[in-house]
């Protein structure tokens, strides 16, 4: 017997954990729609909102109670489910408000005194059972990848999650609106020393961050299932995502979210006994080597 | 007489713990430079920054055309035709030269444009797509005045414009200051360089721990060199 050369490991790694790698791309996306926002509006407000996950859950929610209950379709679950997340970031941002100059710790405080609350109320309205959106139904059978059968709908999900990165980074590189979040980024005051409104426009960015982590609870609800708890799990991982990628960084929360993506999926397939500790082994490793995260530029 | 343009009457600010500006009155013609000198730390910086609205009075008054600006926002007083040159420049170091200049051209019905701009200083077109700390100090300089004349200010607050230049690139952006001037620019002027700040100048304010203690038309205060070296420790 000969010993297989090396261009015929990979696929034969390829072949026994191909399930495990789509998994954790999807996975990765998922988590991509909560931290692009969690991480923006660090960037731009220097606020960690901590009531992200709980944004993201109620929004899974929303969309469980229009598509589920209500019998409505996809499409309509998503837009109420969008429109929820950004009133609750236009909500998020009156509260903050008069505690804007204040340190780091008020507003987490604030914000995990939000994300309990939130998540109190989801509960006595949605109960504390496992819940489920069905996939579309055009998404439900299974496609070809290389030979082997994987879910449609969470290729679906990785194309979503991958066009949504690509559209946020033309947007904020590319855009007279993305030059204006850049240099509010850089300096606050000298934006609006220019005569534009900084608070209209980190409102919002505000808005349009916790709209994408409702849309996330969307469309992670018929992968991850929607319980109480999972706001708590989502927040950690999308927290661990943009620590690793560097702060208001969008190419950091893009590679940041399919590395904890792949660590939570194929990290675990391979190596079962390190699953407890991977995902935080991972953020210590990246800070060791890189303090400031991978893209992180303080 | 008509009013001032800018009109400032017992102004009083600080920040948190400190008050720095004791009490201030200072006027600016239409028209008019007005160089405001002093020594470090004595308050210039904010008084700028009270008449930008980056800090609030805790009393007194500030008039632009007519107009009380205390409680107003900078995004307000910016559109309101007040612009800033600020000291240390303040560009925007990782956008392009264009972006900083579009995001300071709000109103589209002025004086200057983008060409207008380039024109002026055809330095910042050739550099156009660099990103602003790919510039040197003098080119920076001449990206933060670009984006205060695309706001179409009825006046413009310069900063120390020439601070940590050097010999060559101060004496450029004088030379443009002074070609503005001749288009009827009204400015107030901070400027530590004496030199600079006597041959833009129309009249002459020093400040002193946060008050106004000398002022005289930039003439008188040029045959009075004993002023000058009594407040601001020059010859």
């Amino acid at each position: 017997m000969t010993t297989p050369a090396v261009g015929a490991a990979l696929p034969g790694f390829l072949n026994e954990n191909l399930v495990s790698i789509l998994n954790g791309l999807a996975v990765g996306m998922l988590l991509f729609t909560m931290a692009v926002g969690l991480s923006l509006i660090f960037g731009l407000m220097d606020v960690l909102n901590l009531a992200h996950g709980a944004i993201f859950l109620l929004g899974g929610y929303v969309a469980y109670q229009v598509i589920v209950k209500e019998g409505q379709s996809w499409l309509v679950g998503v837009a109420v489910a969008v429109a929820f997340g950004a009133v609750a970031g236009l909500a998020l941002g009156g509260i903050l408000r008069p505690i804007r100059h204040r340190g780091h710790l008020d507003q987490a405080l604030l914000t995990f005194g939000l994300a309990f609350v939130l998540a109190d109320l989801a509960t006595i309205f949605w109960g504390s059972d496992f819940q489920s959106i069905p996939s579309p139904v055009f998404l439900q059978r299974s496609v070809e990848v290389l030979g082997q059968f994987y879910p449609a709908y969470r290729l679906a999900v990785m194309g979503v999650g991958f066009a949504l990165a690509v559209v946020v980074y033309l947007v904020v590189e590319r855009t007279q609106v993305g030059a204006v979040l850049r240099a509010a980024v850089e300096d606050r005051a000298m934006v609006s020393a220019l005569g534009i409104n900084v608070g209209r426009v980190m409102l919002a960015v505000l808005a349009l961050g916790t709209a994408l982590a409702a849309f996330g609870g969307v469309i992670g609800a018929p992968i991850l299932s929607l319980s109480p708890g999972v706001d708590a799990e989502v927040l950690i991982l999308a927290l661990i995502v943009i620590v690793i990628g560097g702060l208001g960084s969008i190419p950091g929360a893009f590679v940041g979210a399919i590395v904890i993506g792949q660590v939570q999926s194929l990290g675990i397939a391979l190596v079962p006994q390190a699953a407890p500790f991977a995902l935080f082994g991972a953020m210590v490793i990246v800070l060791a080597v890189r303090p400031e995260g991978l893209f992180g530029s303080r | 007489m008509i009013e001032p343009l800018l009109d400032i009457h017992g102004l009083r600010a600080g920040y948190r713990r400190s008050v720095v500006l004791q009490r201030v009155d200072l006027a600016v013609q239409e028209g008019q430079v007005v160089a405001l000198l002093g020594r470090n730390g004595v308050g210039k910086t904010t008084l700028v920054h009270a008449i930008m609205g980056l800090v609030q009075p805790s009393a007194g008054s500030i008039r632009f055309g007519g107009q009380e600006l205390s409680g107003r926002t900078p995004d307000q007083i910016s559109r309101g035709g007040i612009a800033l040159v600020p000291q240390g420049r303040r560009i925007f170091s990782r956008l392009s030269v264009e972006e900083n200049l579009r995001l300071a051209h709000r109103s589209r019905d002025g004086r200057h444009d983008l060409d207008s701009v380039y024109e002026l200083l055809p330095r910042l077109y050739e550099r156009r797509r660099h990103r602003g700390r790919q510039l040197s100090g003098g080119e920076q300089q001449m990206l933060a005045i670009g984006r205060a004349l695309l706001a179409n200010a009825r006046l413009v607050l310069f900063d120390e414009p020439s601070e940590g230049l050097a010999p060559k690139a101060v004496d450029q952006i004088a030379g443009l200051i002074a070609g503005l001037r001749e288009h009827g620019l009204s400015a107030l002027l901070v400027e530590q360089n004496l030199h600079v700040a006597l041959s833009l100048a129309d009249a002459v304010t020093v400040m002193t721990k946060g008050e106004i203690v000398y002022r005289a038309t930039a003439d008188v205060f040029r045959a009075d060199p004993e002023t000058a070296r009594a407040f601001l420790g020059v010859g």
